[in-house]
């Protein structure tokens, strides 16, 4: 069992750069490398992939949300002119098996569905032709018929479906694919010394990241070598490409991904796949390149990467001076019609599951159902963005109850800055942090008292604005170590999560970086460009930047869990220095004197002290790499280069269930205040002021750090206010069209989102740099909720659904004043 | 499928093509010309990502048949500066950050390039209001906006207006 509190003897890190350091290029404001080739056009995303004789896939899609596949009539297609397959479920499982699936025991998913279909857009069939129009025209064509099963689209059905209704017979007779209860700390004995105990439902609903670009694949199957080529908008290739191999039943080597530039992921391009695996089965069959490319509506309906769905019966236990200890709760989570990744997104919860607080105990029971919606993947916060919003949810209620003041029984509750590192019940570590800090500097910004004066003098002229305060962790570098103590049976107990680079220096002192991961949106050749730079004193123009594909990619985990830029910091800083030491030595012969009385500086390797002295990175690239003859015959080698695998810089193995050990500790924090007005006779919900203060450590470029805020705040904003996948009675997917599906445009933005920061170095990573990615969705949602509810005070409802739309809100405004009559 | 001869002016190019009547003129653009800039995200009119200009116009190129801008003079973001010589309105979007991902940007500079033709001194209101056309999932669109105000700041300085 974990103790909740500071540990006196903190692990050890390995942090080589501390944060305290004069730096010229990281913190600076660089313009991003990446852009110029976007902003030209240029950008390499997967539709922009064209091979010779390359052909053409479309899926047909399942009308039905559950049914038995009973005939299918492929002739009237093939008879088309231009089809070259016309693929079925059945016809693809003689050389393709099940697509990798990380929950254990698995739930079995076909790239083509075989036998039944599971959800409404699931692949029936695949055609490939010599254009999409035709392989269109000619899904269009094809007969397909079916036994309808009972659907299940309602989470609470799920669990007591039996017979037909149960997806996947094979797992066990019913629909509950996992029902897990963790105990961390004292829970019982807490609740039964509370002197309050708070209680609420909690309703988070269905959404996703919705990158405006979908995603595909362009695969070529070469019947020489047996091996496959895919091009793809995945992350993640580097890490578990090779379970991509196990599906099309080939060796990991003969089998090549290549990264493409993704337009956008927020976790749903973590992974692809059965977008890879479908285009390469098809390949393989019709013996050409074929591209597949999801439309928007495959996207929507089976993109395997809806966020997460769930009801959280929770319970805050609180003392009677006002202290939280414990928190517990029941949540269900609708999984959809398959489990990729396990329980994997209440595992990341766990990292942060007492938010900023000194909550000792909790206590989780998670039911996991499956339903025939599509499958749950990753969605920018991987599930704690739902933690975060059940616990400040939790928070507001008991200061609601206890009429207490929203901002002090914060402060009476964070975790102190001088408590770090802190421990929490769960076993993970929050490395640093200055949580009254955060808060202060937003009341500031914000003018917290300005606004609750005008929001006093708005009551009386009958307008409704509210205040919303939301104090939330933002966990930065996952460890794999958590993934599989999830699991009902551990399976392969992974603990590896690293990221590389390759780095070389050129015969003129250039320098290239090979990523071993995509950009997909984050700013990965900024970064690095700016850390290398940092480490040579080169200048940044004079450093490229590849993408490696498997064939020659190292160790890569990806962007990810708020963890690429400190991963691929400290992966540039260990290569950098490597390539310094060579230089150096170089040089020292050059200079005939010795390395450790050199420096660098200003592009050269110069005498310490000196600048301006000794010779030019580029000298000394030319010589280390043409004049090997010019030094003595030690075991000096031609050449500049490195390679670097950088591991987490801090996780231990999980000790027992009540004990996860370290998993998630490189801890960023987010105070969001935004200010709303609430029409209550329409519901809608005006933005009229937003400040968001973050904590992600050193910032190594605070221009991309702020747009990251910015654009996870808008996503947050979608999440709170409008994005929502309603499923029918019948498992329609009702708005599978970006008309339906309503996403934030700049008329639902607020005109500025007012950003501050708070630096609380990590003591862990190279530079004290923490994660920023999934920030602002991490906490915009329970911040408006807290505001719609602050402003709809004078009704006393509750906003315990997201989203909290204009019907949403009018049904509870109704409800208030039918109950005063 | 019915085929037709289209002629058209592609960023002062003549193209002339032999296609099916029903292609969409961002596919012709994307895959017959191979002006990959131009991209599509959403293939019914509502995301933007594939606006180009026709006639000086911008148009949603995903809901457009190609044969109906037959004769037509296109502009695409391949018509912009080039990575050496960045137009302002490119500039200015890589030193407001006006871009995450990449994807929904050529679609954002074309309709900020034909409002900007209409009005070279648009308000914050007037940009947003055209900005309110495109979806971006990535910037939450202040940066856009301050992109849009940098590159009048630019454009202004290019004409020598004070
Ligand atoms: S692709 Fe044309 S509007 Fe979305
Ligand atoms: S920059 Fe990614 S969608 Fe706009």
């Amino acid at each position: 069992m974990a103790q909740a509190g500071k540990i006196h003897s903190p692990p050890k890190g390995r942090q080589k750069e501390s944060a305290d350091q004069n730096l010229k290029i990281i913190g600076t404001r660089m313009k991003r490398k990446e852009d110029p080739r976007f902003l030209t056009g240029n950008g390499r995303f997967i539709d922009d992939v064209s091979l010779p004789h390359m052909a053409h896939a479309a899926a047909l899609r399942s009308p039905h949300a559950h049914a038995r596949i009973r005939s299918i009539d492929k002739k009237a297609a093939e008879a088309l002119p231009g089809v070259l397959a016309v693929i079925t479920g059945e016809e693809a499982a003689l050389e393709t098996g099940p697509l990798p699936c990380f929950a254990n025991p698995p739930v079995e998913q076909r790239c083509i569905a075989l036998g039944k279909v599971r959800h409404v857009g699931e692949p029936v069939v695949l055609v490939v032709a010599e254009t999409r129009y035709i392989a269109e025209d000619a899904a269009a064509l094809v007969k397909v018929e079916y036994d309808i099963l009972p659907a299940i689209s309602d989470m609470l059905d799920a669990l007591n479906s039996s017979g037909d209704a149960v997806l996947h017979p094979s797992r066990g007779p019913s629909n509950i694919a996992e029902h897990r209860k963790y105990t961390f700390g004292a829970v019982d004995e807490e609740f039964a010394n509370a002197a309050h105990i708070v209680k609420r439902r909690l309703r988070w609903a269905r959404s996703g990241g919705q990158p405006i670009e979908t995603c595909g694949a362009v695969a070529n199957f070469d019947e020489g070598s047996g091996k496959f080529t895919i091009y793809a908008n995945t992350s993640m290739y580097n890490y578990i490409g090779f379970t991509i191999a196990a599906s099309l039943n080939v060796e990991s080597h003969q089998l090549n991904i290549i990264p493409m530039d993704a337009g956008g992921s927020f976790g749903s391009k973590l992974f692809l796949h059965k977008v890879p695996v479908l285009a390469a089965t098809a390949a393989r069959i019709v013996g050409r390149p074929v591209k597949y490319v999801e439309d928007r509506v495959d996207n929507m309906m089976a993109c395997d990467n809806h966020g997460s769905d769930r009801i959280y019966d929770a319970e805050l236990a609180i003392d009677s001076s006002n202290h939280m200890t414990a928190l517990r709760y029941r949540v269900i989570d609708d999984y959809g019609a398959y489990l990729q990744y396990g329980l994997g997104t209440h595992g990341n919860g766990f990292s942060q599951t007492v938010g900023p607080y000194r909550i000792r105990a909790v206590g989780a029971e998670i039911i996991a159902v499956l339903t025939n919606k599509c499958q749950q993947g990753a969605c920018r916060g991987f599930g704690s963005e739902v933690t975060n919003f059940m616990i400040e949810r939790m928070v507001d209620a008991a200061v609601s109850e206890l009429k207490l003041d929203p901002v002090q029984f914060r402060y009476d509750n964070f975790i102190q800055p001088e408590e770090f590192p802190y421990q929490i019940p769960t076993g993970n570590l929050y490395d640093s942090g200055n949580y009254p800090g955060a808060l202060k500097m937003a009341l500031g910004m914000l003018d917290y008292q300005g606004w609750r004066r005008k929001q006093q003098e708005a009551r009386a002229e009958g307008r409704y604005i509210g205040i919303g305060l939301a104090s939330c962790q933002e966990k930065g570098v996952f460890s794999a170590t958590e993934f599989w103590m999830l699991n009902r049976e551990k399976g392969f107990a992974l603990t590896s999560s690293p990221e590389s680079v390759s780095i070389k220096i050129d015969t003129n002192g250039k320098a290239v970086i090979s990523l071993h991961a995509p950009h997909w949106g984050n700013s990965p050749e900024t970064v690095a460009t700016m850390v290398l730079a940092e480490q040579l004193t080169l200048d940044p123009k004079d450093i490229a930047i590849t993408y490696s594909d498997t064939d020659h990619g190292l160790p890569g985990t990806g962007p990810g869990g708020s963890r690429y830029t400190v991963m691929v910091t400290g992966a540039v800083a260990g290569a950098a220095r490597i390539l310094k030491e060579k230089l150096k030595r170089v040089a020292g012969h050059m200079l005939e004197t010795s390395p450790h009385d050199l420096e660098f500086s200003n592009g050269r390797v110069s005498i310490k002290g000196i600048p301006g002295s000794g010779k030019t990175i580029a000298e000394v690239a030319m010589q280390s790499h043409m004049f090997r003859l010019s030094f003595p015959d030690d075991d000096l080698t031609s050449g500049l280069d490195a390679n670097y695998t950088y591991d987490h810089p801090l996780a231990t193995l999980p000790k027992s269930e009540s004990d996860f050990g370290i998993f998630y500790p490189i801890m960023g924090h987010m105070c969001h205040m935004p200010v709303v007005e609430v029409d209550p006779k329409t519901g809608q919900v005006k933005i009229l002021d937003y400040v968001a203060v973050h904590d992600c450590g050193t910032m190594i470029n605070p221009m991309t750090v702020d747009g990251h805020v910015r654009g996870g705040t808008a996503q947050g904003i979608g999440t709170a206010l409008y994005e929502e996948f309603q499923y029918d009675p019948n498992g329609q997917l009702r708005n599978a069209s970006f008309y339906d599906y309503l996403m934030p445009r700049v008329a639902e933005m607020p005109d500025k989102i007012r950003i501050g920061h708070i630096i609380t170095p990590s003591p862990y990573t190279e530079y004290g740099v923490k994660g920023a990615g999934e920030g602002g969705r991490m906490v915009a949602p329970p911040a408006l909720a807290a505001a719609i509810e602050d402003a709809l005070r004078p009704f006393n409802v509750k906003i315990d659904t997201l989203p909290a739309t204009p019907a949403r809100i009018r049904t509870l405004v109704r409800a208030a004043e039918n109950q005063r009559g | 499928m019915k085929e037709r001869d289209i002629q058209v002016t592609v960023n002062g190019r003549n193209a002339k093509k032999r296609i099916e009547a029903r292609m969409l003129l961002s596919d012709f653009i994307r895959h017959e010309l191979g002006l990959t800039g131009t991209h599509v995200g959403c293939e019914n009119g509502v995301c933007g990502a594939c606006t180009i200009l026709v006639d000086g116009t911008a148009v949603r190129s995903c809901c457009t048949l190609a044969v109906q801008t037959e004769g037509c003079h296109i502009e695409t973001i391949e018509s912009l500066g080039r990575v050496n010589k960045l137009s302002p309105l490119q500039q200015a979007f890589w030193e407001k950050h006006g871009l995450q991902c990449g994807f929904c940007t050529p679609g954002m500079l074309m309709i900020m390039t034909e409002l900007l033709r209409q009005n070279p001194n648009p308000d914050r209101a007037q940009i947003r209001e055209r900005l309110n056309d495109n979806l971006c999932r990535c910037t939450g669109y202040e940066d856009i906006i301050s992109s849009v105000e940098r590159a009048v700041e630019l454009m202004r300085a290019e004409r020598g207006v004070q």
